[in-house]
């Protein structure tokens, strides 16, 4: 098992620290997968965490200027930590103008991340700042746990609105209820509501937009049958709505998510080449 | 841009009902009277007056008159309520507090009377936020007495040089005591705290005081806990006023400009520290 990687293009390197951010704000420890293409941060829906699930994918060749690994097996190539990417995410902070960053699995006294980085200096050798982060290695007889979870067979599929107001909005209902409602038709409406004893707010946003699905599932059929204007509707804890939203610090390509009716919060968030699926359960 | 608000049920008028282009003219104020979670909140015909009260010895009034509303209308002589002010704010600050050039929240709030919840109606970049806001039986309010025959000595200072003294005060000290005198040291500040007395000194020719009307010496003791809250109210404006009467009760009276130049103001009242002679100085 081997892998080694390297970055010099500083605007890959912020990007690749702004992802970090991101998920650090969504997960304590997660599940980093590497293939030969790809790196996933993966997080699976145990109750220890809420029942949310996180899938996050990115293509190796956009970030990374160098990139090699070899998994476990010749026919499994592939590899699967478990690791506490906040480490990661500040041992890139220190990187902010560096030279080049070269990440590197080692196992000297226990399996670590390595992240060497390269920082400019005056004399002719450079200054190196190395961050050991330790990791686990995760069995090839647990990989079924990481599998990539299904689109659920959602009721409505909505765009989310522009995510800043959304933030606002969300941030606010945080400091009056620990739950939120999140309810969206095939009319393009989206409501968040909160209700306590105190008080009851609701937001309602218009003209977002369904995204179409491809029928090949039957989904569009199933949503022609639906009445355009019923919300199907999930009360979920707002805090980690609150956590997706405050996440991200650059406005998506798309966001949109998708509601199973009393069930679960699918969000699509995706980037220029990094794509994120959250899923968040509903509350009894 | 005015929201309409819906057609109210049975026919019964709201008692208050009032509309503002830019919510930020009420939150901002509002803010600088929050230092406790619930509000008495009192609407005549001539504005908003919201109230804030703590230990018995300190109270703060935000008026906004109803000039600065583009709608103010109250059906009765008066209505009073009592309000979560925390729970109001958030709803009034629903789409973020950043002052965004050419983004308002437009506002609409509307009271059916005693019993019923206040409603909220906020409007930005055409999305709509609905608050329903549970109203309580009014407190009773101290009643501070201080009208301008009683007052001793005042003066008017501009808001900028207190902002620091405010901002910076020995917060270890259990007082802070205001001398104000027809003669030197004419306005002082002092706080006694752990590492030592600090005293501040504003001369009465000083470019920053606007008025000296002082007949009396007097020298004041307030608990510092309880006048650290006006430092809100204190940042928001332009200038300030402050008076004691007979009894070295203390009125602080903030000028705040808004936005739109329009004038507010909130004042704050507070109860001499009793253990004190004048001989301690």
């Amino acid at each position: 098992m081997r892998f080694g990687a390297k970055i010099v293009d500083l605007a890959c390197l912020n990007h690749f620290s702004r992802v970090m951010s991101t998920i650090t704000k969504l997960a304590k420890t997660c599940t980093l997968r590497l293939t030969d293409g790809k790196l996933y941060f993966i997080l699976s829906d145990k109750v220890a965490h809420g029942g949310v699930s996180m899938w996050c994918e990115l293509c190796q060749g956009n970030f990374f200027d160098e990139f090699q690994m070899e998994g476990v097996a010749a026919d499994h190539n592939e590899i699967y930590l478990e690791l506490v990417p906040e480490n990661l995410s500040r041992a890139l902070k220190t990187a902010q103008s560096a030279k080049a960053v070269k990440i590197k699995l080692t196992n000297k006294h226990c399996p670590c991340l390595r992240v060497a980085v390269e920082l400019p200096s005056l004399s002719s050798s450079s200054r190196i700042v190395t961050h050991d982060i330790p990791v686990g290695v995760i069995p090839r007889r647990l990989w079924n746990d990481f599998r990539e979870p299904s689109v659920p067979d959602f009721d409505v599929s909505i765009y989310l609105p522009v995510l800043k107001t959304m933030k606002s909005v969300v941030e606010r209902m945080k400091n009056l209820s620990n739950t939120i409602v999140i309810e969206a038709n095939l009319s393009g409406e989206m409501n968040l509501k909160i209700e306590t004893d105190l008080v009851s707010v609701t937001t309602h946003f218009k003209d977002l937009g369904n995204p179409p699905w491809a029928s090949e599932d039957g989904y569009q059929s199933s949503a022609q049958a639906r009445d355009l204007e019923s919300m199907a509707e999930a009360r979920i804890d707002i805090k980690k709505l609150q956590q997706l939203l405050a996440g991200q610090q650059v406005n998506p390509t798309k966001a949109l998510c998708n509601i199973l009716s009393k069930r679960i919060v699918h969000f699509i968030l995706l980037h220029e080449d990094v794509s994120l699926q959250y899923f968040i359960p509903a509350l009894a | 841009m005015p929201l309409s608000a819906p057609p109210p049920a049975s026919g019964q008028p709201y008692v208050l009902s009032a509309s503002l282009d830019n919510a930020r003219h009420l939150s901002s104020l509002l803010r600088a009277v929050h230092f406790q979670d619930h509000a008495t909140c009192f609407a005549t015909a001539n504005g908003l007056r919201v109230t804030v009260e703590d230990a018995k010895c300190i109270q703060a009034n935000a008026f906004i008159q109803a000039e600065i509303f583009q709608e103010f209308a109250v059906q009765e002589e008066s209505v009073t309520f009592r309000i979560n002010l925390s729970v109001l704010l958030d709803c009034l600050t629903i789409f973020g507090t950043g002052s965004l050039p050419g983004t308002t929240t437009a506002l609409r709030m509307c009271y059916r009377g005693y019993g019923y919840p206040l409603m909220l109606f906020l409007e930005e970049g055409g999305v709509v936020t609905v608050c329903k806001i549970n109203t309580q039986e009014p407190d009773e309010l101290l009643d501070f007495d201080f009208c301008s025959t009683k007052v001793v000595n005042k003066i008017i200072l501009q808001s900028e040089g207190l902002r620091e003294a405010f901002a910076e005060l020995d917060m270890t000290s259990e007082v802070l005591q205001i001398t104000m005198s027809p003669d030197k040291p004419y306005f002082r500040l002092s706080t006694f705290g752990n590492a030592g007395s600090a005293h501040l000194d504003y001369p009465r020719d000083s470019d920053l005081m606007e008025a000296f009307h002082c007949n009396q010496t007097q020298t004041n003791r307030y608990k510092i806990s309880l006048l650290k809250p006006s430092t809100k109210a204190l940042a928001l404006s332009c200038k300030v006023s402050i008076r004691t009467d007979a009894q070295g009760f203390l009125s602080l009276q903030y000028m705040i400009r808004n936005e739109d130049g329009q004038i507010c103001f909130v004042e704050y009242y507070c109860c001499p520290d009793e253990d004190i002679t004048e001989g301690e100085l």
